[in-house]
């Protein structure tokens, strides 16, 4: 029946919890490079050079269409090639940050089109360069809503970060994995991991919920 | 256009000198949508602190002269002047080309416009909408651009509600907090789109007590939209009805709404007195 060994799990836990931290930094790193990129890509679509727009929609459709496994695989290993030699971690963050732009930038481009287009018109009214526009009327208005999606794809890269473990990065997954093989257990790791995904997803998605309703009532945009 | 547009620009000219020089000038401007004609060669003077009103049946492009000269919308043919200078136009080698944004940018500085829905900042307060344009465009520093900004807040009578953001306030006081937003910016020309028309009946005389209360104080130019005939009447130098894209008769309040001389004037006339 069930082996739980509890000697085992005190055992592996202070391991497991710093691999946890590993997995934090690999999802917060990655997070933060999809959050800038994610608005680049939507802003470069929103240029008048249709090049600039066909380039990056096309780019983001591609890496919408393919595997988060095989880019990872394809910046560290084919990388080389093309003389981008780049640390599992570094290859990791780009790889994860790049996908998750993609998926970013289409919450960002929804933001931004559901702002009215009055806000525009009065924004112009007052002479505010695009650049102000953007930044002080738009982008401001267009978080609120686009939070909600920030937030699903923030517990998406928490929970895609094993996949970097095929690279040799030291999150939780490639650690569990390593704790399984060195003792040939793996009900204690494998739950362990498991458990620790739960404690930092639930709590996640329920302050990003309470940051939006806090956001929307500091902006005054309820009533 | 199939004739050559730098032919048809030479015929316009670089900029408006001499004694009575219009603070707007609309020279044979034709605004399409596709194949619909929305303004049709129109020709159009208002002279520096002139109140001129238009108004005619929807449809007739009374809201896209306004907004041509917010230049929200652009123009298919024809030049339009601000204070002398191009504004759709800008002079290059001794002729007149496309203006490009910068060129637009400095002569859009002359102009402000109130919208039908307001289109306040939401996520600003009252004052914030006030001092965005002074601070961001203009340089002023936080504490002039509040101190303007309270000021133009007090001629408005919304004073007491700038720390209010736009969705704790009434139409008719965003509406007013819109003409203070507007009037920081220091236009020389401030335009009107049907502002009274998303309000309800009991606030639109604070909102058409603030106009009336710009055209008694201030030299400004103002070009106002609205179905308001009563309002237009009161405070309007001109009246311009439009109708198909065109002026069908212009004059003073007096003159087009007591004694129209066109028919389609006294049936629009007539129409909307009903109405009213």
């Amino acid at each position: 029946m069930l082996d739980w060994k509890m000697d085992f799990t005190w055992e592996i836990l202070p391991r497991l919890l710093l691999a946890a931290g590993n997995t934090m930094l690999a999802a917060g790193g990655g997070y933060a490079v999809a959050v800038v990129l994610g608005l680049v890509f939507a802003l470069a679509q929103r240029t008048r050079s249709r090049t600039l727009t066909f380039i990056v929609r096309e780019l983001v459709e591609f890496i919408r269409s393919t595997p988060l496994l095989l880019q990872i695989f394809f910046i560290f290993y084919v990388g080389p090639q093309f003389g981008l030699r780049l640390s599992p971690w570094a290859a990791g963050l780009i790889a994860i940050g790049l996908h998750y732009a993609a998926y970013l930038s289409e919450v960002y481009r929804g933001g931004i089109e559901n702002v009215p287009k009055g806000q525009w018109e009065a924004a112009r009214a007052i002479n505010l360069s695009t650049v102000t526009t953007y930044r002080r009327i738009i982008i401001p208005q267009a978080l609120p809503p686009a939070l909600a999606g920030m937030g699903n794809y923030l517990v998406g890269i928490f929970k895609d970060t094993p996949m970097l473990s095929v690279i040799g990065v030291a999150e939780l997954m490639h650690t569990a994995n390593s704790i399984g093989a060195e003792n040939f257990r793996y009900l204690e790791p494998y739950t362990i991991v498991g458990l620790i995904f739960l404690a930092i997803s639930l709590p996640t998605a329920w302050l990003i919920r309470r940051f939006e309703t806090a956001l929307r009532r500091k902006m005054g945009l309820t009533r | 256009m199939k004739h050559d547009k730098r032919h048809d620009l030479s015929q316009y000219p670089l900029r408006l000198e001499g004694d009575n020089v219009p603070m707007v000038r609309f020279q044979n401007v034709t605004k399409r949508y596709g194949s619909l004609t929305v303004l049709d060669g129109l020709n159009l003077d208002v002279a520096e602190g002139e109140m001129v009103t238009i108004i005619g049946p929807s449809g007739s492009g009374k809201t896209t002269v306004l907004r041509m000269l917010m230049t929200l919308e652009t123009i298919d043919s024809g030049v339009i002047y601000v204070d002398g200078e191009p504004l759709t136009h800008m002079e290059k080698n001794g002729r007149l080309v496309r203006a490009n944004a910068a060129h637009l940018r400095l002569i859009r500085s002359k102009i402000g416009m109130c919208f039908q829905h307001f289109n306040l900042f939401p996520h600003m307060t009252a004052l914030g909408n006030c001092i965005e344009g002074p601070m961001q465009v203009l340089g002023l520093s936080k504490q002039e651009a509040e101190e303007r900004a309270l000021e133009l807040l007090d001629l408005v009578g919304m004073a007491d509600k700038r720390d209010q953001h736009p969705s704790r306030l009434s139409g008719g006081q965003q509406q007013r907090v819109a003409i203070a937003r507007a009037l920081a910016m220091r236009p020389k020309v401030m335009l009107f789109d049907e502002v009274t028309s998303a309000l309800d009946p009991e606030v639109i005389s604070e909102v058409t007590g603030v106009i009336r209360g710009l055209v008694d104080q201030h030299n400004l130019t103002m070009l106002m939209v609205t179905h308001q005939i009563g309002f237009a009447r009161e405070i309007s130098d001109r009246i311009c009805l439009f109708f198909d894209g065109k002026i069908e008769e212009q004059g003073s309040p007096e003159m087009l709404l007591d004694n129209p001389q066109n028919e389609r004037t006294q049936q629009f006339l007539s129409a909307v007195l009903e109405a009213n």
